[in-house]
């Protein structure tokens, strides 16, 4: 039973990156220029000079070794709780940052349910100021609804010109489908996406756990699947009817997954990111009453993962996105009733992904970095981070063989309410590069 | 065969022999309770606390008379959920408890492994006198005591548990120890209180009692949650007492006697009738010294007295 949390500092956090370095022997992946080869990359002052598939001689310049590694485009995780302003204790900017370069991350999209919410310009710009430095990038999401109280829309023309990259009511759905339907409306001037945490909540109240076999022997109380599902067919097709760009968070079931597919096939505009937690695990694991097991949306069925397994292998699934939330040990230790939802996800997403994803043949190893990162990028409208010369140097380097165990006292996230402390997990994060520093996994 | 639980957590994963040990065991202390002098040393030395964080009368009151009975220290510990929630965390309050060297922990509360949590941070052992919606293990064991010493087995007999399933700990812990002790057992309620997926343990689903009468040998009528639920699950009360009430005039198209069982508390008038509640057929008040005995023995067995007897 552990009290406190002992944070082994993994290498030295971010360092500057030398002025002249190549990384030598790994094999790049770079899907946007159909690259997936041995190359050796040059990187001088923070930029990629040289990308080739030849020895290069004469190097006079630091040389890391990548044999045996992967390198490919930095990852964005578009689904994270930074907890900063308002919750310090379970999360800052910083620790988060440093969180998700440790788990192979060079970019984070940060929620807006913080205290304040992040539904003004000055929140926005102080997540900016204090993310300044950072090897992370750090994208705000702004709240859809002032206060995110779900019954005025926020001023969203101007938080997405001072940086927000999406709106996003996260951790509470917006009930009233007119609402939506304006937000939907209005973010179509800017082509940002609205993101959907999909639950309709006159079904969940005081809810737990996923409804079914298991709930009921357990006896908590059931958040069905058909609460998400029917939220997500409502703003499909307020999508379709208003032609803005629609994106659902954390999906989680058999039947969401394949009224995202249908979506696709008529060509409405929708996209879908799925979480570790939600590939990995089922409701089974709530056995037992730990609260790393209580998150929202509930872990679902087998039935549910094969569905999201089908869905990440035929692309109805744009991206894996962690949803990261960060709690401290206290309120975790708490009967499961009065425990708060979410589970840290940073720095085991890699791990999960391989283990799960590609070793069990799911997936390709580029369709994950795929998952990781082109989709991300693409589904914000940011600059995809790519690998050739003349291009900033975001990278991100992984090891898909290594096996490691999870250990709390190795994550850099303020937080350890992982379900999965204690695996064994093949694939690990090595280093990240981005905004001219450097840092090393001590994973 | 040795007693092998540490906890007494739940019926689900207690082992059918120690639900065998402590139906036996059981037996000897139901003849205690008839002597004139009921009190045995057997916990002398032993100090048992008693903490309920949900309301209680007859659990309570049962459990403390059985640490009574059997000479063991007592302490006892009421506070409403709520006002502790604000304060002290359930662990830290156990951990002080603990730390004042006791034995035994006997817990209500209203989450569901509320109990579990406390066998993971205790040495002490733990007894769950009822955990939310999951289960309430002591009075699961007392009813199919109860159905044992009336029908003399429990191999074939079918139990029919009648009411509000969903938010049952007592259909929940009946339904894990009867599956083991080889009985059938009926569910029947309106559709809204019958939990997803019940029948996966192994139960048949009815929706109507006079489907249910003319099979079943017991009826262990449950007691309506009106405080558990989350919404409107069934429109009045009256058609409640009218579509799935216990009545006489109901009970008159079984051919044989059913023995009639409640958990309490009874809303008379509602699940069941007066004149069901006090008839020949029910064993309602047995039931309930009987918990007294079963408690002993679950006491008992897990102080480990049945390995200082060998």
């Amino acid at each position: 039973m552990k009290l406190t949390k002992s944070v082994i500092i993994a290498g030295k956090g971010y360092q500057v990156l030398p002025d002249r370095i190549m990384l030598k022997g790994g094999r790049v992946i770079d899907i946007e220029g159909k690259l997936d080869a041995p190359r050796n990359i040059v990187i001088e002052s923070g930029k990629i000079a040289e990308v080739s598939g030849k020895e290069i001689s004469q190097f006079s310049g630091k040389v890391l070794d990548c044999s045996g590694k992967i390198i490919s485009p930095g990852w964005l995780d578009m689904h994270v709780h930074l907890r900063e302003p308002g919750s310090e204790g379970k999360e800052n900017i910083a620790s988060g940052s440093l969180a998700a370069a440790n788990g192979g991350f060079t970019g984070v999209c940060c929620m807006p349910n913080t205290i304040p919410p992040i539904d003004s310009q000055e929140i926005i710009q102080y997540i900016k100021d204090r993310a300044k430095g950072s090897l992370v990038d750090v994208y705000p999401i702004a709240a859809i609804t002032k206060k995110r109280e779900g019954k005025e829309l926020s001023g969203i023309l101007e938080l997405v010109e001072q940086g927000a990259v999406a709106i996003s009511d996260d951790g509470s759905p917006v009930m009233s489908a007119e609402l939506m339907r304006r937000a939907l409306e209005y973010s179509k001037m800017v082509d940002i996406p609205v993101i959907g945490h999909e639950e309709e909540a006159t079904m969940t109240v005081n809810g737990d756990m996923h409804e079914g076999f298991v709930s009921t022997c357990l006896g908590l109380t059931g958040m069905p699947g058909v609460a998400e599902e029917i939220m997500i067919a409502r703003d499909i097709m307020l999508a379709d009817y208003t032609g803005a760009r629609f994106h659902v968070a954390h999906i989680s079931t058999r039947r969401s997954v394949e009224l995202v597919r249908e979506a696709k096939a008529r060509g409405i505009k929708v996209t879908a990111e799925v979480t570790p937690h939600h590939f990995t695990l089922t409701d089974q694991a709530v056995r037992g009453f730990d609260t790393n097991t209580k998150m929202s949306p509930p872990l679902r069925t087998e039935d549910d993962v094969a569905a999201i397994l089908d869905g990440l292998k035929d692309g109805t699934i744009d991206a894996i996105a962690t949803d990261h939330a960060p709690h401290s040990w206290e309120e975790k230790e708490a009967e499961y009733i009065y425990a708060p939802f979410g589970v840290v996800g940073l720095e085991t997403a890699l791990g999960l992904a391989v283990s799960k994803l590609v070793h069990e043949k799911i997936i390709p190893m580029k369709n994950l970095i795929a998952l990781l990162a082109h989709r991300p990028y693409r589904i914000l409208n940011l600059p995809l981070p790519r690998i050739r010369s003349g291009e900033a140097a975001n990278l991100t380097v992984f090891d898909p063989k290594t096996t490691w165990k999870v250990d709390e006292r190795k994550f850099l996230s303020k937080s350890a309410n992982s379900p999965f402390l204690g695996w064994q997990l093949q694939g690990k994060p090595f280093a990240v590069i981005n905004n001219g520093q450097i840092m090393f996994s001590g994973l | 065969m040795a007693f092998q639980s540490k906890h007494l957590l739940g019926l689900d994963g207690t082992p059918a022999e120690d639900i065998i040990t402590i139906l036996d065991t059981a037996r000897s202390f139901r003849e205690v309770l008839d002597r004139p002098i009921k009190r045995l040393p057997t916990l002398q030395g032993k100090t048992v606390v008693n903490l309920f964080y949900e309301a209680s009368t007859r659990t309570r009151i049962s459990f403390e008379l059985a640490e009574k009975r059997l000479s063991a220290d007592i302490v006892s510990f009421s506070a409403s959920t709520s006002s502790v929630k604000k304060g002290e965390t359930l662990i830290d309050t156990v951990r002080n408890i603990e730390a004042m060297k006791i034995d035994m922990v006997v817990v209500r509360h209203s989450s569901p492994g509320a109990p579990h949590l406390l066998a993971r941070v205790l040495n002490a052992n733990i007894i769950n006198a009822g955990d939310g919606g999951h289960e309430h293990p002591t009075q699961a064991l007392l009813d199919i005591f109860t159905i044992r010493q009336k029908l003399g087995k429990l191999k074939g007999v079918t139990v029919a548990l009648v009411g509000d399933i969903s938010h049952s700990r007592v259909a929940m812990s009946n339904i894990y120890g009867l599956k083991k002790m080889g009985a059938r057992v009926l569910v029947c309620g309106p559709s809204t209180l019958i939990p997803r997926e019940i029948e996966k343990l192994g139960v048949e689903i009815y929706y109507n009692v006079d489907e249910i009468i003319p099979q079943a040998d017991v009826m262990n009528i449950l007691r309506l949650q009106l405080e558990r639920q989350r919404t409107q699950l069934f429109p009045s009360l009256r058609e409640y007492h009218n579509y799935f009430g216990i009545t006489r005039e109901r009970l008159e198209i079984a051919s044989r006697p059913i023995l009639i069982m409640h958990p309490g508390p009874m809303n008379r008038g509602v699940e069941i009738t007066s004149n069901v509640a006090d008839s020949e057929h029910s064993v309602i008040l047995e039931q309930v010294t009987n918990g007294v005995a079963v408690r002993m023995a679950i006491l008992y067995l897990l102080a480990g007295g049945q390995r200082e007897a060998n």
